[in-house]
């Protein structure tokens, strides 16, 4: 700063912050998070008439979000395999947003391992052509394989020409994902004959359980029609450990840190750059895939365009959230699973419409981004008249 | 054949304005170093602005000029509202632009919903009945029009033009812009040149935001001029979003990168009428739909190849684009 004696020396002095205490730092998201919610509510008085006739209704308001996640054990189970799946996509973003290659395709990615473990199933399992029919727990790994090939090829289109010519890859993995969108509605064109464009689901048999489960059969504790919710967070579980490890204690994992704060100290330090990026890519497809499988063979049982769901953006923010930090993301990824199922109830008990709910996550969101800033800066206020004051 | 064809051209001439709208928006944001993924949101909440403005004096004695000027400002004001968010939170807070665009888009997206669906606040029967025929002005005049896509070409197209023309023409021809330019490519030495840079990112992106606006109500009251129009407009975000570096950061270039995107846009539903009014007797495939719509985005995906094969140094984004920018920071 520079001419003290100034009177247009700002009254304001921000200044970057050292490491912050981790209770602190998590008590100011907190705080965040809390402020947002109350910035809904003054939302919710505007939008929703019931609550506007009786403001005394507004711990029934906050009380559907918890209720949409708790109040019923399927609720329950449900909470927790959404959680799972959202954490899967997170978990597939964070080895490539850590290297700064903002994938902002993993919509798509999930896409086409959902079209790639029902085209499996429609061809081998006896729909396409009724003398063609393996046995299920075959079509059960092979629609495995077949979504892991998709997502990972979807994934490294742009990441070839990303390392060959430097193409953005933001903008070419989002245009990806709409190619991906129409490709299913190709897909269903084709093998719905009628113009209906709605594909019958996976029959109990063809589903996930079925196809992994007999074979643990005895080991594995069955919770009946929980079965699919358990395997799913199970398995999203097991790649969350692995994730942490490999990020954490691999050679490739610090390759990654290397790359993301510098391509030049990278290649320095004898790192091969594009092998790195293309090898990252490839992971991060890879794990796109997985979770379009456990969405298709596990919980949709059928595809659309919409398969996907938005998870691919929402997962952004997870990841993020978490500073991409693959246990921390459990938390994250379940707060916004959270906050998405409060909107079947708030929807029932005040009678409005589907997108209300959406308001309300990207409010809080916003504060809780917001909240960053006092986690990494510190602000110094000045009383006027007192002259300027030297940080050092 | 040539009539349906002239039509068609002049329907994706139509439609572009609603590109036009949102990638200027977006290159003036990106000029100052933001890049806004907020903008499919905020094109949502221009629509709704402009129609909550047309719901309250849709109906009234106003003269009707004064009726599109009110509705383009409800527009106008709502979409940079947006924006002040946005520019609140990545430049005054200095949070991540990726993050802080996506998350705006959601809440645009579902706040532009709620209002529509809510007739206390959108009714669909004033927004569109009367208003629809002001805007649609000088076409709309007249009896019997040969091409009826021409009814599309209404007050806000030609505010397009002028708009895309004005930006090219502040950013690369006044001080302002030099300025704005400076920002973008590098806030310090902006900074040491006595460059207000917070003022101007803020301004840059709140106007930015507020031109993307306008094309979300172009495309509901002119464009379409239906009221189920306001559920499609966050792809239109998306795709200007993309234009933005097809037109190589330069408002002016918008329009004729825009034409073609309207042509590839409104060929999935154009061709098959075409088809059916002039070849009787053919059928197309119901699979050639999807394939059809694909085009835009595999287009978009080409020049994004063919831009970075090229590489030219003046065809580059601004060189601290996504990166955020504090003074004391070495």
């Amino acid at each position: 700063m520079s001419a003290p004696s100034s009177h247009r020396e700002p009254w304001i002095h921000l200044s970057r912050k050292q490491a912050l205490s981790p209770v602190w730092s998590i008590l100011i998201r907190v705080l965040g998070l809390v402020l947002g919610l109350a910035a809904c509510s003054a939302l919710a008085f505007l939008l929703i008439e019931p609550l506007r006739d009786d403001p005394s209704r507004i711990g029934e308001f906050y009380k559907c979000f918890w209720d949409g996640s708790f109040s019923m054990e399927s609720y329950i189970w449900e909470f927790i395999m959404n959680s799972a799946v959202l954490l899967c996509i997170a978990l597939a973003l964070t080895p490539v947003f850590r290297m700064r290659y903002w994938n902002t395709g993993a919509e798509g990615q999930v896409l086409m391992g959902v079209l790639a473990a029902i085209a499996v199933n429609f061809y081998l399992g006896g729909r396409y052509d009724a003398s063609i029919k393996l046995p299920w727990d075959q079509v059960t790994l092979l629609m495995l394989a077949a979504s892991l090939i998709a997502g990972t090829v979807w994934a490294l289109i742009p990441a070839l020409f990303k390392v060959k010519w430097n193409t953005n890859e933001t903008l070419f993995t989002l245009m990806m994902n709409y190619v991906a969108m129409h490709a299913v509605d190709y897909c269903r064109a084709v093998w719905v004959p009628n113009g209906s464009m709605v594909l019958s689901k996976l029959t109990d048999r063809e589903r996930l359980r079925s196809g992994i489960l007999y074979k643990l059969h005895g080991i594995f504790p069955s919770l009946g029609k929980y079965n699919d919710h358990l395997l799913i967070a199970l398995i999203v579980l097991f790649v969350t450990a692995l994730m942490f490890v490999y990020l954490k204690y691999t050679k490739h994992g610090y390759e990654i840190n290397v790359v993301g704060e510098s391509h030049n100290t990278a290649r320095y330090a004898g790192i091969n750059v594009k092998k790195a990026i293309l090898r990252t890519v490839a992971l991060s497809g890879l794990i796109c895939g997985l979770a379009g499988w456990l969405l298709g063979a596990g919980i949709d049982r059928t595809v659309s365009p919409e398969s996907a769901k938005g998870w691919g953006f929402t997962a952004i923010l997870v990841a993020w959230l978490a500073k991409f930090n693959p246990v921390m993301m459990i938390v994250t990824s379940a707060l916004i699973t959270f906050l998405s199922a409060g909107k079947d109830q708030i929807t029932q008990v005040f009678n409005v419409k589907g997108a209300l709910p959406d308001v309300f996550i990207g409010v809080v969101l916003l504060f809780v981004i917001g909240s960053e800033f006092f986690v990494n800066y510190s602000v110094h206020f000045k009383k006027p008249g007192k002259g300027a004051h030297l940080h050092v | 054949m040539f009539d349906s064809l002239l039509n068609y051209l002049i329907g994706a001439l139509g439609f572009s304005a609603t590109l036009v709208y949102g990638a200027t928006g977006e290159i003036l944001s990106e000029k100052a170093g933001h890049l806004n993924l907020g903008i499919p949101g905020v094109m949502c909440m221009g629509g709704a602005g402009g129609c909550i403005m047309l719901t309250l004096v849709g109906q009234s004695e106003l003269p009707h000029f004064l009726i599109v000027l009110l509705g383009i400002l409800g527009a106008f004001t709502m979409a940079a509202l947006m924006g002040l968010i946005y520019s609140f939170l990545t430049v005054t807070l200095r949070a991540n632009q990726n993050v802080t665009g996506l998350t705006l888009t959601t809440l645009g997206m579902g706040l532009s919903k709620v209002l529509f669906t809510d007739v206390r606040f959108i009714d669909q029967n004033v927004y569109i009945d009367l208003p629809k025929h002001y805007f649609r002005f000088p076409f709309d005049a007249i009896e019997g029009l040969k091409y009826p896509n021409l009814l599309t070409l209404g007050v806000m197209f030609f505010l397009a033009l002028i708009v895309a023309g004005a930006s090219s023409f502040i950013l690369y021809k006044t001080r302002v812009g030099l300025n704005l330019r400076a920002v973008g490519e590098n806030p310090a030495t902006a900074d040491a040149a006595g460059i207000n840079v917070v003022r101007c990112k803020y301004a840059a992106t709140c106007i930015g935001c507020g031109i993307a606006g306008l094309g979300g109500l172009y495309y509901i009251i002119d464009f379409s001029a239906s009221i189920e129009a306001y559920k499609g407009i966050d792809t239109f975000g998306w795709l200007s979003v993309a234009l933005v570096i097809f037109a190589l950061w330069k408002p002016h270039m918008t329009l004729p990168c825009a034409f073609i995107f309207g042509v590839l846009y409104t060929c999935s539903s154009q061709i098959p009428k075409i088809v059916k009014d002039t070849m009787p007797g053919v059928v197309l495939p119901l699979s050639l739909t999807p394939i059809l719509r694909m085009l835009p985005y595999l287009f978009t995906i080409l020049m994004l190849i063919l831009s970075s094969v090229r590489n030219k140094r003046e065809n580059q984004p601004p060189a601290s684009l996504g990166l955020s920018y504090f003074r004391e920071d070495r």
